[in-house]
Order: C-alpha cells, then sequence, then structure tokens
C-alpha cells in the first residue's frame, strides 16, 4: 500500500483497521540468487537497491533477530558528509545526495532533517585542520562553512562563551547535514526492498557457511540450509565472525560505543553540534529529546552495554560545552558494537571466495552511510566490479599501503 | 468532588505547613508532603497535558514511575523541567509550573491534536508529511517539534555544586522497603559492611503507606524501630533519597543521591547532588513491585489513579481522592483500599474483581462486583462516571474517583542491565529477573513474592545466604508478625477488557492506546522491540515502568502468544533519570579539566606572556610590549630579536624521558628509524620515531649523557604517548634488553636560548667553556651552573636554525635561572619569545611539527627518507614502510610556499592547485599545513604537503581557501627558507 | 568492564588506572615476511568470548600486562606481565 494523504484518510475513518503489513514473513525459499547476511540499514539498502536498481529478483536478507535490530537502531541518527580526504568525502556526499531525496524513493518518512552539523574548535590548530577539511568538502561541491566565535555565539548562545576551560574559537558548519530518524531508514528500506519481492527473514541467524571449489553456496541458519548464488556480508559488528565461517580473517575489532537519550524538552538545541575538547555530540529529536553520545568504551566487546566511567566522560564533556545541560536529565543509555577497522574507513570489495562481497568497518560512520553503502555494495554485488564512489574502499588497501585515515591514528581501531 | 485532605491522620506534620504555588496559584500543604500529596489535598487532580494528544492528566501514582504529573520546578539556572511531582519533596515557597500546554492548563490549544487522533494512528508520521518534499523541514517539522518535548529548559547555568564518590562494602541493599530493612539489619548485626540507599527521603517505602499493624506496631512505627537500629549500626551505613540507577560490570552499582531537599533561590552554591559508584561483594535487590494500570477506556481521565498509589495519599498523606470512589481490581489488593477508604469516610461505589471466582473475605459496607470489569470512563479534566460492564451488560456508576490494580511487576530492573534476559513466570502473572545472576540476588515483592510476612522472611533468608557466600552467619531473627493484611496474591493477568469503546491507554505519557499495539502488530511490528520504536511504547520519561508488561500482554494476545513469547525490551540505564550534573560531578566550565603549568609559568607571567591552551598546559605564546598594537607586533620583534641577538623560550611542557641501562643504545636502535648505536657520548641526535606501520609517529632529540644514560625529548602533545610506547616495546617486544624509562618531564624547567648571541648570554652562568669546539652543534652534557651551585643539562640544539641551546635545571630552580638568563642577557639584547615566534622560527627553518607528522606522513613524504636506516635488520615500522603505497609517486611531499606577491597572504588548511586550475577535488593537489608572516622573508610563507612536491620547487600554484573566497597565487618552494646550507646551526 | 584488573604486581586495581592497547599477539621475527608482518600489523581474530589483550598500568607500575578477558560478559579470566608473551596461558 502505498503511503499518500488520501491514504491516511480513508485508513483514519475506516478505524485504521485495513493498513496491511509493511514486510512479509516468508519462509525461507531454498535458495537465493543473492543473500544477504544481516538485516540491518546497510543489508536492507543493499538489497533494495539490488532490486530496484538493478533488477535483481531472487534475494534474501537474513537477520539473526528482528529488522533493524543493530546499529541502525542504536545510534545518535546524525547525517553529514564533511570528509576530509577524497577517498570518503565523495562516497559520503553521495550518501547525502541519496538521503536528500531518500524518503520521495522509498515512499516512507525517515524524517530527514537537515539542520546543520557544527563541529566546535578551540584552538588554532583545530580551526586549520577544519579550514582543510572545510576546503576538501568545497572542493567537492559539498557545502562548508567556517564560523568565527561570534557566529557561533548567535547560533548557540548558550554554549559555554563565559567560563569555558577550552574557549570556543569557532566552528566548521555543513548547513545540509542534520538528522534522521535512524528507525524509519531500516524499516523504509524493508518496506521498499518487500515491495520489490525481497525476502526479509527474521529470526535467522547465520550459523556456518558451506563452500565448493572457490564458492560460497549456501549458509547453514537457525532457520535450516538456504543456497546462494552470491553471498553478501553486511553484519557490522559481527563482522569479523561471520567472515571467519567462511575462513576469512579481517582487519577489524569489534568495540562498544555508547549513546545516549535525555528525557523529553521542547526545543533546545536546534542542529547538531560537536565539542572539540572532548567527546560529545548532541542534537535533538522531534520528540524532544537530546540524543548524544561520546567516546568509544575502548575495549574489544561484543556486549552492547558500556561502562559507567565512559557514560561520566560524555557527561563531563556535555556539561562543559553547555553548561545549562546540568539540571536535565539522561534518560536512558545503550550500546551498539561498531566494526572499528584499522584505518577508520570501511571496506565494500570482494572477498577471498569468487562470490563472496564484503561491507564491514563502518566505525562510527555506518549510520550516515547507510545509503551510500547499499547503493555501492549493490552496485558490486550486480556488477563485480566497484562503484566509482567506493573504489577505494578495497580489502587489500591495508596489505598495500593505501590507508584511508582521517584522523592519522595508524592500525589501532580504538583511536579511530 | 475533588481529593480533599483529611482532618486527621497520615504522617505528614500539621505543625509545619508550607506555602506553595502551582502554575501561579498559591497553595498549602504540610512537611511531609510530596508536591503531589500536596495538590492533591488541594483538590488538584488536573495537573498536565498528555504528549501526543495533549489530554488531560492527573496524578496517577505516588512514585517513580509517575508518567503524568511532570512540573517544572525552580526558577533560572536552578530550573528543574519534567519533575515528579511524586518524587519531590514540598518545600516552602516551591514554584511548580505545569507543562506541555499552552496558553494554560486547562485551555490547551494543542487539545486540537484529539480530535485529529483518527489520523495520528500509531506510526502515522512514518506515512505522510512527505509532500511536498520541502515541506518537513520548513513546514512539518517545526510544528511537530513545538508540540512535542515536555518540559522547557533553561538556558541559564547551574549555580550549585556535584560531587562523586566511590563506596565498598560486603552487602548493597537496594530498596528501604520491609524487604530491605530486615535484609540490611540482619547483616549488620552480623558486622559486616551494608550500605543501604532507597530513593525516597524517608525509610520504609510501602511501610508507610500501610494500614497493616507489624509486631503490634503500626507499619510506619515498625520501619522507624527498624531505621532507628540501622542508624546506631557503625558498619551500616544508610544512604537516603539515593536512587541506585544502574547495575555495572565487577558489581558495581552506579547511584545519585540528592544531598539537598531544594536551594532556596537565594542561596549560594549548594551541593545537591552526588554521585555514588558502589563497588558491592553482594548485593540485594529490594526495590518492590510495581503496580500495573488496566488498560479501560478513558483510563488517563484525572481522577483515575493506581489503587496502591490511592492508598498511599489516603494514609500516609491524608487524603481522600474524592467523596465516591470505583474500585477496579484483578486482586486483593484493591480490598485493602477499599476498606482503608471506607475506614476515611470514603464512600466506596464498588469494589469491581475482575475475577469471577474471587475468594477474598470483605468486611466493608461496599459493593462487590465479581466477574466485571471497568470498560470506559467518562469526564474531561475529571472523571465523572465509569461504565461497569459484566457479561455484557453495561451499567453506570456515578464517580469522582477510581482505583484500578492490574497486578504487580517485580522491579527487576537493576538486574537486567548486564545482558540477562527477564523470564516470564505463569505462576506470578509478572516477569522476573534473569537467571544465573552472580553476586545480585532479587528478595521481596521483587523476587514476585506477596505479603510482608514472606517479604521480610525472604530479605531475612537472602541476607543470610549472601553473608554465608562471604563466610558469615548471621545471627538468628525472628520474622515479624503481621495483622490485617490483603495480600495481592498473583492472579491470572487482564490485558483486554471487554467492552471497551474509547480511547485504553498503555503508555500515558506517550499517548499510545491498545489499538495502536494491534496496528503496530498487524504492519509487521509484532517483535517488541519493534512494536516499542513503531509506537512508542515504553519510550517515555518512566521507560515503561507501567506500560511494558501490559504491552507486551496485548500483544501476545494479538500474536496469540503468551508473555513468555513476547519477551521485553531491553532494561538499560538510567532506572530513573539522572541529571548531567550529577554525572558530570566537578568537571565542568573552568575546571573540565586540570591545568599544567609550567614551572617557568610564573616567569612568562612576570615577562608579561599571553598564555595559550596546549592541552592541558598553559603555554606563553608572545610577551607584548606596552607601545605594541597586536600580537603580530610582538611576534615580529621577538622573531627579529632572535635572529639579530638572543631569545629565551619555555620548552619545559616537551616531554622529556630518561633511558637508562646497559642495552639502551640497542634500544634506542630499534624505536627510531634513524640510526642510535654509535651515537657518542656527550652528543644529541635527532631521531625520527614510525609507528610499526611504517607511519611517522613522533620526532626530537635524544642525547647520550653517559654510556648507559639517554634523555629523550618528545612534542609536547606525545609526551605520554611515547613513553608508554618506549614501555610496550622495552616490557613487551624485548623484555631481554636491559632498559629502564622514567618520564622526568616535570622534574626539569626548560629553557630554550636562541640567537647569534646565546653563547654570550649562557657563557655567563655556565661554567664549562661553550666555545664552538669545546661545545659544537649537538653537544649535550651535564653542566654545572654559577660556578658550581647547580647542576643542570646543556644541549646545543635548534629549532629556530640560529645559534642556539637548550638548557635544563632542577624544576625548582628554574625561574630564578630564567631570570638570571634574563640579567646577564640583558646586555645582549636578550627578549623572551613565545610558541608563536618559535613557530614561526621553525617554519622559516623547514622543520616539521605535528602539523606535518600528522599520523598519515612517511618519512620520505617530510624529506627525511635518509634518516631511515637502511642497515638495520629491524626498528619499529621497518616492514611495513616498503609497501607499495607508502612510496606510490603521488604522496605528498613537504614543500614551501610563498605569494608571488609578497603583500597577499594566505593560510593553513588552504588547499593547492595547480595555477588556473578549478577547485575541484580531481584538480586538489595538497594543502598548507603550517603558515605564518616570516618577518625575514617579508612575506607570508607556508610548509605544504603537495603531490611530487619535492619535485616542483619553482612551480607557480594557486593557493585556495574557499571557505573564505581567498585566492593566492603562489610559488612552491625549498621548504628551508634560512640559511640553507646551515652556517648558523654551527657558528 | 570489570571495575577491578588484577595486575601481578600491584594487585587488584580500579580498571581507571588502565589502557587497554588491543590483542596480544607476538611481534614477528624481522625476517618473517610479509604476510606475518601484515597479519600482526592489521589483521585481528576479533573473538566473541575470551581474548588475551595488551593493558598498560599507565597510573600504577607502568607494566604492560596480557590480560585474558571476555568480550561479551567483560569477566577477567587472567592476567600476567606482557614480558611473558612468548610463554603459555597459565
Amino acid at each position: 500500500m502505498r503511503f499518500s494523504a488520501l491514504s491516511i484518510i480513508l485508513n483514519g475513518l475506516s478505524g485504521n483497521t485495513n493498513w496491511s503489513a509493511h514486510w512479509r514473513r516468508p519462509e525461507p525459499k531454498p535458495d537465493y540468487d543473492v543473500v544477504i547476511v544481516g538485516g540491518g540499514g546497510h543489508g536492507l539498502a543493499t538489497a533494495y537497491y539490488l532490486a530496484k536498481i538493478y533488477g535483481v529478483q531472487n534475494i534474501a536478507v537474513l537477520e539473526k533477530a528482528y529488522v533493524g535490530s543493530g546499529n541502525v537502531g542504536r545510534n545518535t541518527t546524525i547525517i553529514r558528509s564533511n570528509y576530509m580526504l577524497s577517498e570518503n568525502n565523495p562516497f559520503y556526499e553521495l550518501s547525502m545526495k541519496l538521503w536528500e531525496g531518500l524518503e520521495q524513493d522509498f515512499n516512507f518518512n525517515a524524517m530527514v532533517s537537515q539542520r546543520g552539523v557544527l563541529n566546535l574548535f578551540h584552538s588554532d590548530a583545530q580551526r586549520d585542520s577544519y579550514t582543510r577539511r572545510g576546503n576538501a568538502m568545497r572542493l567537492h561541491g559539498v557545502d562548508a562553512d567556517l564560523l568565527d566565535r561570534r557566529a557561533v555565539q548567535s547560533l548557540y548562545p548558550f554554549l559555554d562563551f563565559a567560563n569555558a576551560r577550552f574557549p570556543i574559537q569557532g566552528g566548521l558548519l555543513q548547513r545540509r547535514g542534520g538528522t534522521v530518524r535512524h528507525d524509519a531508514v531500516a524499516w523504509g528500506y524493508a518496506r521498499g526492498a518487500n515491495g520489490y519481492s525481497v525476502d526479509i527473514i527474521q529470526n535467522c541467524e547465520v550459523t556456518s557457511i558451506r563452500t565448493s571449489n572457490g564458492k560460497a553456496i549456501g549458509v547453514e541458519t537457525t532457520r535450516g540450509y538456504i543456497g546462494c548464488g552470491k553471498l553478501a556480508l553486511a553484519a557490522a559488528g559481527n563482522s569479523s565472525r561471520v567472515a571467519a565461517m567462511a575462513g576469512l580473517k579481517l582487519p577489524l575489532e569489534s568495540h562498544v560505543l555508547q549513546a545516549f537519550v535525555s528525557e523529553g524538552l521542547k526545543p533546545f538545541i536546534n542542529g547538531v553540534v560537536t565539542f572539540g575538547a572532548g567527546h560529545f555530540y548532541v542534537s535533538q529529536s522531534d520528540k524532544g529529546g537530546l540524543v548524544f553520545g561520546g567516546d568509544l568504551d575502548g575495549y574489544n566487546s561484543y556486549a552492547q552495554r558500556g561502562n559507567l566511567a565512559t557514560v561520566e566522560h560524555v557527561a563531563e564533556a556535555g556539561k562543559a560545552m553547555i553548561p545549562a545541560l546540568s539540571r536535565l536529565r539522561v534518560l536512558r543509555s545503550w550500546g551498539g558494537i561498531m566494526d572499528m577497522s584499522m584505518d577508520g574507513s570501511p571496506i565494500i570489495d570482494r572477498g577471498h571466495l569468487d562470490n563472496l562481497y564484503l561491507n564491514a568497518g563502518w566505525c562510527y560512520g555506518g549510520f550516515k552511510a547507510t545509503p551510500a553503502s547499499g547503493y555501492c555494495f549493490a552496485h558490486l554485488i550486480a556488477k563485480n566490479e566497484p562503484h566509482e564512489t567506493a573504489r577505494a574502499f578495497r580489502l587489500d588497501r591495508f596489505r598495500r599501503g593505501y590507508i584511508i585515515d582521517e584522523k592519522g591514528q595508524g592500525a589501532q581501531p580504538n583511536l579511530h | 468532588m475533588k481529593p480533599y485532605r483529611l482532618a486527621k491522620g497520615g504522617l505528614i506534620d500539621r505543625k509545619q505547613p508550607l506555602s506553595f504555588t502551582f502554575d501561579g496559584k498559591p497553595m498549602k500543604g504540610f512537611s511531609g508532603d510530596t508536591l503531589a500529596s500536596a495538590l492533591l489535598a488541594n483538590g488538584q487532580q488536573f495537573v498536565g497535558r498528555s504528549f501526543k494528544y495533549h489530554r488531560p492528566r492527573g496524578i496517577l501514582t505516588a512514585g517513580a514511575a509517575e508518567p503524568n504529573a511532570l512540573v517544572t520546578v525552580g526558577q533560572g539556572g536552578r530550573s528543574e523541567p519534567n519533575t515528579r511531582a511524586t518524587m519531590q519533596e514540598l518545600y516552602e515557597g516551591l514554584e511548580a509550573i505545569s507543562q506541555n500546554r499552552w496558553p494554560s492548563l486547562a485551555y490547551d490549544v494543542g487539545a486540537v491534536d484529539g480530535l485529529l487522533s483518527p489520523f495520528l494512528s500509531a506510526g502515522f508520521y512514518y506515512k505522510t508529511f512527505m509532500w511536498p518534499a520541502a515541506f518537513w523541514e520548513r513546514v512539518y517539522e517545526p510544528i511537530i517539534r513545538k508540540a512535542a518535548g515536555l518540559g522547557k529548559a533553561s538556558y541559564e547555568t547551574d549555580p550549585d555544586l556535584y560531587e562523586k564518590c566511590w563506596a565498598h562494602c560486603d552487602l548493597l541493599v537496594i530498596g528501604a522497603g520491609i524487604t530491605g530493612l530486615i535484609a540490611a539489619l540482619s547483616a549488620g548485626r552480623a558486622g559486616k559492611r551494608v550500605v543501604l540507599i532507597d530513593e525516597n527521603a524517608a525509610l520504609g517505602a510501602y511501610l508507610l503507606s500501610e494500614s497493616s499493624r507489624i509486631d503490634g506496631q503500626p507499619a510506619a512505627t515498625f520501619a522507624g524501630t527498624l531505621v532507628a537500629e540501622l542508624e546506631d549500626l557503625p558498619n551500616v551505613d544508610l544512604k537516603r533519597a539515593t536512587t541506585g540507577f544502574g547495575w555495572y560490570d565487577g558489581n558495581v552499582f552506579g547511584a545519585v543521591e540528592r544531598t539537598a531537599g531544594h536551594v532556596a533561590a537565594s542561596s549560594g552554591p549548594t551541593l545537591v547532588g552526588r554521585l555514588w559508584r558502589i563497588a558491592a561483594k553482594k548485593a540485594i535487590l529490594a526495590t518492590g513491585a510495581e503496580e500495573r494500570p488496566l488498560v479501560f477506556g478513558g483510563n488517563d481521565i484525572p481522577g483515575v489513579t493506581m489503587a496502591g498509589a490511592m492508598r498511599s495519599y489516603l494514609n500516609r498523606f491524608a487524603v481522600a481522592p474524592g467523596a465516591r470512589t470505583a474500585v477496579f481490581t484483578t486482586n486483593d489488593s484493591g480490598y485493602a483500599l477499599a476498606a482503608d477508604l471506607e475506614a476515611a469516610g470514603v464512600d466506596v461505589a464498588a469494589v469491581i474483581d475482575s475475577r469471577v471466582d474471587a475468594s477474598v473475605v470483605y468486611g466493608g459496607k461496599a459493593r462487590l462486583v465479581r466477574g466485571g470489569y471497568i470498560s470506559d470512563a467518562h469526564g474531561g479534566k475529571a472523571v465523572r462516571r465509569v461504565d461497569l460492564w459484566r457479561e455484557g451488560r453495561i451499567e453506570r456508576l456515578d464517580v469522582d474517583s477510581v482505583a484500578m490494580s492490574g497486578g504487580f511487576s517485580p522491579v527487576i530492573h537493576l538486574a537486567c542491565h548486564r545482558g540477562g534476559r527477564p523470564r516470564w513466570s505463569d505462576a506470578h502473572a509478572a516477569f522476573l529477573a534473569p537467571n544465573g545472576l552472580t553476586d545480585l540476588v532479587l528478595a521481596g515483592s521483587a523476587a514476585g513474592i506477596s505479603g510482608l510476612a514472606a517479604c521480610a522472611a525472604s530479605g531475612l533468608a537472602q541476607a543470610a545466604a549472601a553473608l554465608a557466600d562471604l563466610g558469615v552467619t548471621t545471627p538468628p531473627m525472628a520474622v515479624p508478625k503481621v495483622e490485617h493484611e490483603y495480600s495481592p496474591q498473583p492472579t491470572k493477568p487482564l490485558w483486554s477488557i471487554p467492552g471497551v469503546k474509547t480511547k485504553a491507554f498503555v503508555d500515558f505519557q506517550n499517548d499510545v492506546h491498545r489499538q495502536d499495539l494491534g496496528l503496530a502488530v498487524r504492519e509487521g511490528y509484532e517483535h517488541v522491540e519493534l512494536a516499542k520504536r513503531y509506537t512508542t511504547n515504553g519510550m517515555a520519561t518512566d521507560q515503561g515502568k507501567l506500560s511494558n508488561v501490559n504491552a507486551i500482554g496485548l500483544i501476545a494476545e494479538a500474536r496469540g502468544v503468551s508473555p513468555a513469547d513476547v519477551g521485553t525490551t531491553t532494561f538499560r540505564p538510567f532506572y530513573t533519570p539522572v541529571s548531567f550534573g550529577a554525572l558530570a560531578g566537578t568537571s565542568h566550565g573552568a575546571q573540565f579539566q586540570p591545568v599544567r603549568k609550567s614551572p617557568l609559568h610564573d616567569w612568562a607571567a612576570k615577562n608579561g606572556a599571553a598564555f595559550v591552551e596546549t592541552g592541558l598546559w598553559y603555554r606563553s605564546s608572545w610577551f607584548s610590549r606596552p607601545a605594541e598594537k597586536g600580537w603580530r607586533e610582538s611576534v615580529d620583534r621577538e622573531v627579529l630579536n632572535v635572529r639579530a641577538n638572543a631569545g629565551i623560550c619555555d620548552v619545559s611542557m616537551l616531554g622529556k624521558i630518561e633511558i637508562r641501562g646497559v642495552d639502551a643504545a640497542e634500544f634506542l636502535n630499534r624505536v627510531y628509524a634513524n640510526a642510535f648505536l654509535k651515537l657518542p657520548v656527550g652528543k644529541a641526535r635527532y631521531g625520527l620515531m614510525l609507528r610499526e606501520d611504517g607511519f611517522v609517529y613522533d620526532d626530537g632529540t635524544t642525547s647520550r649523557l653517559a654510556e648507559d644514560r639517554y634523555f629523550m625529548t618528545t612534542t609536547t602533545a606525545y609526551a605520554a604517548g611515547v613513553l608508554t610506547h618506549l614501555e610496550f616495546c622495552a616490557q613487551t617486544l624485548w623484555p631481554e634488553l636491559d632498559v629502564r624509562l622514567a618520564s622526568v618531564t616535570d622534574q626539569w624547567a626548560q629553557m630554550a636560548v636562541a640567537g647569534p648571541k646565546s653563547r654570550a648570554v649562557l657563557q655567563h652562568i655556565v661554567d664549562a667553556d661553550l666555545d664552538n669546539l669545546a661545545f659544537p652543534f649537538l653537544a649535550a652534557q651535564d653542566v654545572s651552573l654559577f660556578d658550581g651551585k647547580l647542576k643542570g643539562l646543556l644541549f646545543r640544539i635548534s629549532f629556530s636554525g640560529e645559534l642556539a641551546y637548550e638548557l635544563a635545571v632542577p624544576a625548582g630552580f628554574g625561574e630564578s635561572v630564567a631570570d638570571a638568563v634574563m640579567e646577564v642577557g640583558k646586555v645582549h639584547g636578550i627578549q623572551p619569545y613565545g610558541v608563536e615566534a618559535l613557530n614561526v622560527l621553525r617554519i622559516e627553518k623547514g622543520h616539521v611539527t605535528h602539523n606535518e607528522i600528522d599520523g598519515t606522513t612517511v618519512p620520505a613524504d617530510l624529506g627525511l627518507a635518509k634518516m631511515v636506516s637502511s642497515g638495520k635488520r629491524d626498528f619499529i615500522g621497518k616492514h611495513m614502510l616498503s609497501r607499495e603505497g607508502l612510496s606510490d609517486r603521488g604522496r605528498p611531499q613537504l614543500v614551501g610556499v610563498v605569494p608571488i606577491d609578497p603583500a597577499s597572504s594566505f593560510r593553513s588548511g588552504a588547499h593547492i592547485l595547480e595555477k588556473s586550475a578549478a577547485p575541484t577535488l580531481e584538480n586538489d593537489q595538497g594543502y598548507i599545513t603550517s603558515s605564518c608572516y616570516s618577518p625575514h622573508v617579508g612575506s607570508v610563507i607556508g610548509l605544504a604537503l603537495v603531490k611530487r612536491g619535492a619535485a616542483r620547487h619553482g612551480e607557480e600554484v594557486t593557493v585556495w581557501n574557499g571557505l573564505r573566497s581567498e585566492l593566492t597565487p603562489a610559488r612552491l618552494v625549498d621548504p628551508v627558507f634560512i640559511d640553507p646550507v646551515h652556517e648558523k646551526l654551527h657558528a | 568492564m570489570a571495575s577491578l584488573i588484577p595486575c601481578p604486581h600491584c594487585g587488584s586495581r580500579p580498571k581507571e588506572e588502565f589502557v587497554v592497547k588491543g590483542a596480544a599477539i607476538p611481534r614477528p621475527a624481522p625476517d618473517a615476511g610479509a604476510d606475518a608482518w601484515f597479519g600482526y600489523v592489521y589483521l585481528r581474530d576479533n573473538p566473541r568470548g575470551p581474548y588475551d589483550e595488551f593493558w598498560h598500568h599507565t597510573s600504577g607500575c607502568r607494566r604492560w600486562l596480557i590480560v585474558t578477558r571476555d568480550t561479551v560478559t567483560h569477566d577477567i579470566y587472567a592476567s600476567r606481565d606482557a614480558a611473558k608473551i612468548g610463554e603459555a596461558t597459565p
């Protein structure tokens, strides 16, 4: 059923009893042309574009829990394309362009809201670094503005301009950055993919991968064996485990990243603001909660929960940035498992088997990348060659030395 | 009739009346009231508006789960939105403001949403507001945002104080009801270290609301007796108004203590919150149970209250709900309320029990209806009547208040915070804590146990078990005797109520009603987590304390399965919301991070330094003189003076590491990319340190002061990181090497003395001969100063390119030595210079810093390829350095940049394009890493990383700064702008 | 994370005194070859379960330790000085 003003009215008048399921609950078929492991944002987007753009008909998305149960529903909902390196910037900008047309495309309101992303800087060195980044963005036609202290103050007068340990000097603003209702992205892609007859199979955990003659021929799952023509992995924090089933060791570590929401408030902060003197970023949801986060807890983890010390650090940075947060209350904290790569950039590439495809290493960038990740991964699966904006995200770049390291931290994932 | 205060009874102190206001209206209460009880006593049942439909809402509970009665309390920086009136103790002068209504609580424009409700079903946002595309951000979203949210936050700074503490104990007991009090007392009598916390200021929990008698005393008196004994035990720590909000790894509990009930507006900064991390060997959750609402139509109308809450208001606060009440229950607890109501003179219209076969014996006058339901309540801003539904027939009952009890859900939140899943128990008609908990047990009604005596017995048993694990036997203690109790035995839960015609709410605050959940299931969101996210059920400020189990039951019914098959959503911290202030403690504002000051800080300050934050340090950036108009003028003077005479600069914040051991030379040879094995005693060498992935990590000089003793300097930013790295290398990679490391950064005050006259200056205070032959470039030695009065270290190294030294003296002598250098240098024209001038001097000399060593450059990129030893078999970074990508010919290389027109300028961060090339990513050649005005060159100069830059000296390029609309024609040049043959260094 | 980490030199200490680096993998011999070096620097087992990691007792004895820790429960099973990396797990 297509959503329209008319469908809302007609259904409202008939007691909302005629809405149909947004996706079917199919039994797994014996085999599919493409099996995508992971029913999160990336896996579902991949299925959607694979069916819609490349006309692949016989696709299954296997999800071990429920649609969107991983990081797509655990992030701080920020979208931006303010990347510095030429390998990243065009890719994230493609994603931004897809975000801008997404809701019309998949006929689902994901509340894409381009409220602006402001990165504060507190020193000359940070200003120079943001100048470099902002100019790199502009070179690719991405909007970027360098604000001085006064301009930041006029946008956000309630930041700590009076008593800060690290006074705010200015900020880099991407006006087209913003937020998206995260769950709705998974649902919109799931509903869209379902519309192209993709089988979204929930409660279906892959337990092993069957290979033969250098090819993946199928997967054992908690719902039985499923054969595949091509096997695509989009398992985020569980990528290492799934790849290991195919005998592949990845340059990844899984780390827990916490996120938080406050009690609901009347409009308090308009856009997204990130602190430059500590780990803190915040925006406000349409519902009124302040959605915020900080740094990784630091150690490898598959547990979707974090540590109190990190919670405290985030709150400290938050109050240092916005003193008025002090009396506001944090409602809930949760954790997601990040697939942290060794250079902080993702991998979209073919694996060591002929028909195995990898989509992993998203670090903090996974949510904002969702549309482009699905789009480029679908291209790779369909055509066996990388999409032009994702060409650099090769698996062999580590071995060959073509590192994509925005932060310059080197081969230690918890520093990215 | 409205609620009213009874003439007598309750635990309030009628001798202490308190005045307060609600929406500006003056009201009276008593000490011992909560804001909620005081509002009710003043007849104010209607206190807020709901989130989506802006429906009038009343006080539903008497505790932490309150979803409706949220108000803003306090003024200015002390204003707290979303304060639960049920948890706020009343104080003199309290000003409470209702929320989520405009222009007033009684007349709220947002209430029009209620009329649109047929079109505002669960998930409606996702289906609409998409046409036209541009309207979402400009029209729809601003309206939604304004209508959504709850309280309005102040932008003012909180004047009050917070702190953080650790506590350690043998047994932590959370919850001071009968279970927790008995458990704590039992363990306390056994002499163990016990911490007992409770979220309320008054200990006793529901004992304070009970009309039963225990051990022959009123329940509240009994609680007081236990508390008094606990207070007398030195090994027991009672923390009132302290909420345990989370259970973390290692059996650490997070708790927040509200240390001040309220702070008068006129008070100065007051400690209001204390964050506790309680590390407990064993813990008992005695957190009680939450009463479940019943999902009938209009169950949200003001005047409909949880039965237990109504009983609390009646017995503890002496507030009657009205003149005529209907009690709707699925269990025996409703009868206890009815009896108490009748005793207080309130007419109970009926006790409506959903059970046909209820066997409870009720001694009161009220009519008993078995097998009946309230299908709908009616009224606008107050309930007026209910529909009593029995076997398809509806009977109308005129009432002014309704109590409901849908059974009890154990409060198991904390037990689920570490990943365990709750399990449904049909026997308890509730979710119980996960199996397999370690060092944490649940007791009393939190464990699904009913009845005060049984809870007490459970507290005793669990305390004994916990202490037994610690090897201690608890002394025997009798289980108290309880009289006149209606025990709420678990009964068959009631999810869907027959005959409902109007909206029946599940999540009150978020306005999720029964049909929303059915719709979610129909639309494919049948998983409990999806249903939650789609409908927002359980996402309100109460985190589903009242709503989740009902939602699960309704979803189970819609799916035709057991609640066990539906399961719960994930319980996560915080049990109740915790303020940023409490979590941040003292780390905010100017105290956000500690301050590091150099031993020469005061010296710099008295010489007129302006300071700049550099990491945790404050560094002197320049030293202005009275006539100077701006910082540039000062910096230019300082630079020129170094080049012409001499300058002194504080470099104490550079990292300093002392390295000793027989194998120190071998060790350095392995951690540096260049050779260090043959560095002679008395000499310094510039060292380049790589990461194992081949990229440059840090640079600095290392001096050999004795055969087995070295002194390493690092950059300021990487001081800690380099030491940690060296320790890693020494301890894990090559433990066989005899090498010891110590940070001596804080032990030495270090000053650079640079300029052609620096030798003459230092010779005044250094005892040794500083002649160029005696102390040549890169000499590094222990020296004596002031005729042997002081020992120091002297290095002939230069960041500026001038004849220069760095002198290190014990930190405590720093300021006097710097004073002496200034004094003896006066005749040579010495002046202090700061990091700005230091930066200009090093850019002029083409020296790199972390602007260039940015973690993505290899030695060759920086023109340092020749430093990398080809002869060494191994060093950190060697094995990855040979990868093709690290020697790709497209890699950036360090160059100098000057503007064609010396009057024009550019800035760091600007990008470099081929001359006249279009500004596109494809045309990007690199960027300016460092720039400054060079008084020596007479223009702005820069260092840059440019593709194949080393081969492009002389090429005209465009420096492009699109952010500032600056376009500067420039030329790539050698990065060394001054003294390219290094004569000055060796002078 | 456990609130306390057992340090073989200092006893049980608050985790705030420690900093984690990552997988405790022995450094290959200089001539081990490109595959071994690539694996050492870039590839990780990243298991779900027990894992040997390098932790540094930064605010304590400043020794590097190998801590055996579970990546799901966060329980710590053992710790030893990292100089013993060549020896089998006790």
